[in-house]
């Protein structure tokens, strides 16, 4: 059948079975924003930022793990779209991007809106393409989704003349992709879980580190299974979190530079480190060179080039962590190790690390704990960058799978209105709150317009302590409390929600903040708080930059107890 | 950190902007190539790439491992350690006289290189070999006053292995496979 280029998109996306775009239009897009009435099974969300359309297919893929789908037109349409593409890349996150590109013989003649995106995108998604004819264009897209999903997933841009929007041709969607450079390992070596199974029965204080990895593959069953029967405690980095139950009794929370410090101390301790799904960032280890001194490391991961890319890895294992757990599990033997795991609920009871202190004013801790106990601990959390983010990472209990969405990787501020969008739009029954800091919430606070035009019904708690927060604390700590440029006004949240169209209120005082969460609860639709928090709380624990996990501090500078001699750590009864 | 000199080979898709995506993993990490040859391979629409740079074991080993990764990359492997041939070819024009000829005629018999063009004030070599070699005859010629130098960069290729695929070590399942479809 014969079809415009504009056609072959919309019809190969409907096969992708793609419900929803996040985009902006404009005139090299045109012929392809024309054709979507024709596809009634697409439905359009209009953002007012590119850079939102991006976060809300990154946050409708991480909450759904189907594929998020932006589209964007030529120029600055296509350049807004970078910081959520890198973002997306990052966290290996699927998206697809479809941008508009001026018509073929304007290309590289600096036409009107003009820019080389495939260019400027290249580093920073897993792939990218410029289509040059209308014919390739069902395979191209056919590739795009499956690139993106496969593997380890991430970011695919199309790049699309306006030309060839246009432009008919025959019309065959392939039924499978020929991709000789492209073929992702997913069952692990057998020889290598072996080597990983000997040395986790034989070990003495094995911690896990779970990472996104497992969230992606959907490993929590098996993950659980590996923990209990070996009795291995589990700590998770920041993307980890929610990828095992943090009410579990071998759970031991987030590991890095705002980790519990007893996770920390774990690490520290550990004979024997199995990675698993996560890429060791420098924010969840710390100074390298300290990291696990005491350990052995098995890492697991899907992708090959992560494998001792920052760390030295002794059984490396690439593999899908779903199908390589599940062929671990059958090999490791039943355990105890009940003095490891004491000597962990003695670091817990001696470095609580999540106490909240009794404050006159309202401390951010208390409430995201009273919103963690409003919602039952059932919502999906969605956050900005910066102290609210790890205050949302610490204080609520995450313990269903996957309800907790942040920017880990980029650390992308302006991230949790608009990803809290797209998280919405994918799970609709679910209760969706975007914790949110003052500063971070202003870079993109012109989605609040889409809420209101598409009525999505996300819950904006804003953490408000006119500072770029996290900045200003680095700025007490490390640079003499001179703090230059991170002093913020805000407007009145509040009022701006009214503006907007949807109801808000502002909270001062602690005894207010029950009564404001359940207002937004019972609220159908959006709904925003503005909190007041105490204006110079820092993050704590706080594993300063250049030092290593152990060497954790805890609030007000406290520092954790390091084990420097092995030989004193408890050896357990296998 | 100690630095080597590696030979990277990539059998990549004869596709637009593929040299770009490769050259691109080097320039992130601030790698200066030293050369880049590029032509057909044996097999229909992929392009062979001959990579020379110097760099840490360590960071090349993880450029190769992101080079893998690119969707357009069908197969990368580093040959530094392995027995190679490794050559290059350069063409040389240098100032010639009527007094000066038979003497660089001399010295590109010795060299078992051509002389590919005469003018009236110049001859142009043409010489294969590898770099030590071609640094050598250059060194010699440079006496004579050298106009131009052409060189096209290392290719190599590992020594008495059956074809370019399989040189990298990999499961026995997988080459099989990968036999079997070649």
């Amino acid at each position: 059948m014969k079809m415009t280029g504009a056609q072959m998109t919309c019809e190969s996306l409907v096969r992708e079975g793609v419900e929803v775009i996040f985009g902006i239009l404009g005139g090299a897009i045109l012929p392809l924003y024309d054709t979507l009435p024709q596809y009634p099974q697409l439905r359009h969300i209009l953002v007012r930022h590119e850079q939102g359309a991006a976060h809300a297919a990154d946050g409708y893929a991480r909450a759904t793990g189907k594929v998020g789908v932006c589209m964007a037109t030529s120029g600055p349409g296509a350049a807004n779209l970078v910081t959520g593409i890198a973002n997306a890349h990052l966290d290996s996150v699927p998206i697809v991007a479809i941008t508009g590109q001026v018509a073929r013989p304007f290309i590289g003649k600096d036409a009107f809106q003009e820019t080389d995106i495939t260019g400027i995108t290249l580093p920073i998604t897993k792939h990218n393409y410029l289509v040059l004819d209308a014919v390739s264009l069902p395979t191209i897209i056919k590739e795009a989704f499956y690139i993106a999903k496969t593997g380890r997933p991430g970011p695919v841009l199309i790049d699309l003349p306006r030309d060839v929007q246009i432009e008919q041709a025959e019309f065959h969607y392939p039924s499978k992709v020929d991709l000789p450079g492209y073929k992702p390992t997913l069952q692990g070596h057998p020889a290598q879980i072996k080597k990983a199974a000997k040395l986790i029965n034989e070990a003495q204080r094995p911690v896990i580190i779970a990472g996104r990895g497992v969230i992606i593959s959907g490993g929590y069953n098996e993950l659980k299974r590996l923990a209990e029967t070996a009795q291995i405690p589990v700590v998770t980095t920041l993307l980890g979190i929610s990828c095992f139950p943090e009410s579990h009794a071998l759970s031991y929370g987030m590991i890095g530079m705002h980790g519990m410090a007893y996770a920390n101390l774990a690490v520290d301790a550990a004979d024997l480190i199995i990675a698993i799904g996560m890429r060791f960032d420098d924010r969840a280890t710390a100074k390298v060179s300290g990291f696990a001194p005491h350990a052995h490391i098995i890492h697991i991961d899907i992708d090959p080039a992560e494998i001792g890319k920052n760390v030295r890895v002794d059984v490396p294992i690439v593999g899908d962590v779903k199908a390589v757990l599940q062929e671990l599990n059958k090999l490791i033997t039943a355990a105890k190790r009940i003095n490891w795991i004491r000597q962990l609920d003695e670091w817990r009871k001696e470095h609580p690390s999540i106490i909240i202190r009794d404050s006159k004013g309202l401390l951010p801790q208390f409430v995201i704990r009273k919103i963690y106990e409003e919602t039952k601990g059932e919502a999906i959390i969605v956050t900005g960058v910066g102290q609210n983010q790890m205050w949302a990472a610490q204080h609520y209990w995450y313990d269903k799978p996957n309800t907790f969405i942040s920017s880990g990787g980029l650390g992308t501020m302006g991230f949790g209105l608009p990803a809290s969008i797209g998280v919405k739009v994918g799970c609709p029954d679910s209760i969706v709150w975007c914790i949110d800091g003052d500063g971070s919430f202003q870079m993109t606070i012109q989605e609040l317009a889409t809420i209101v035009q598409e009525k999505v019904a996300v819950k904006i708690a804003i953490l408000r302590n006119n500072y770029l927060g996290m900045v200003r604390q680095w700025q007490e700590l490390f640079y003499g409390k001179r703090y230059v440029a991170t002093p913020l006004s805000c407007p009145d949240f509040v009022k701006i929600a009214e503006a907007y169209g949807f109801p808000g209120l502002r909270v001062e005082h602690k005894e207010e903040v029950v009564p404001a969460i359940q207002k937004a609860m019972d609220e159908p639709g959006p709904f925003l708080i503005d909190f007041m928090i105490e204006p110079e709380e820092n993050v704590y624990p706080m594993v300063p930059p250049g030092a290593a996990l152990a060497e954790v501090l805890e609030e007000p500078r406290k520092k954790a107890k390091a084990v420097k001699d092995s030989a004193k750590l408890p050896v357990s009864n296998i | 950190m100690a630095t080597t000199k590696h030979t990277l080979i990539a059998l990549v898709e004869d596709k637009p902007g593929v040299l770009n995506r490769v050259a691109s993993l080097f320039r992130r990490r601030g790698f200066n190539i030293e050369s880049i040859a590029v032509g057909h391979s044996e097999v229909p629409h992929l392009s062979r790439m001959t990579i020379v740079v110097d760099g840490a074991t360590t960071m090349v080993e993880q450029v190769r491992k992101q080079l893998d990764k690119v969707v357009d990359v069908v197969k990368v492997f580093d040959i530094t350690g392995d027995a190679m041939i490794a050559r290059e070819l350069a063409l040389i024009k240098v100032k010639a006289t009527s007094s000066t000829r038979s003497e660089i005629i001399e010295i590109v018999d010795i060299f078992r290189a051509n002389i590919v063009d005469v003018a009236t004030d110049s001859v142009t070599i043409e010489v294969t070999g590898d770099e030590d070699k071609i640094n050598s005859l250059f060194k010699l010629l440079r006496g004579f006053g050298i106009k131009e130098i052409a060189r096209t960069g290392r290719i190599a290729m590992a020594r008495g292995v059956s074809g370019s695929l399989p040189v990298e070590k990999k499961s026995p399942k997988a080459q099989a496979k990968r036999q079997k479809t070649s």
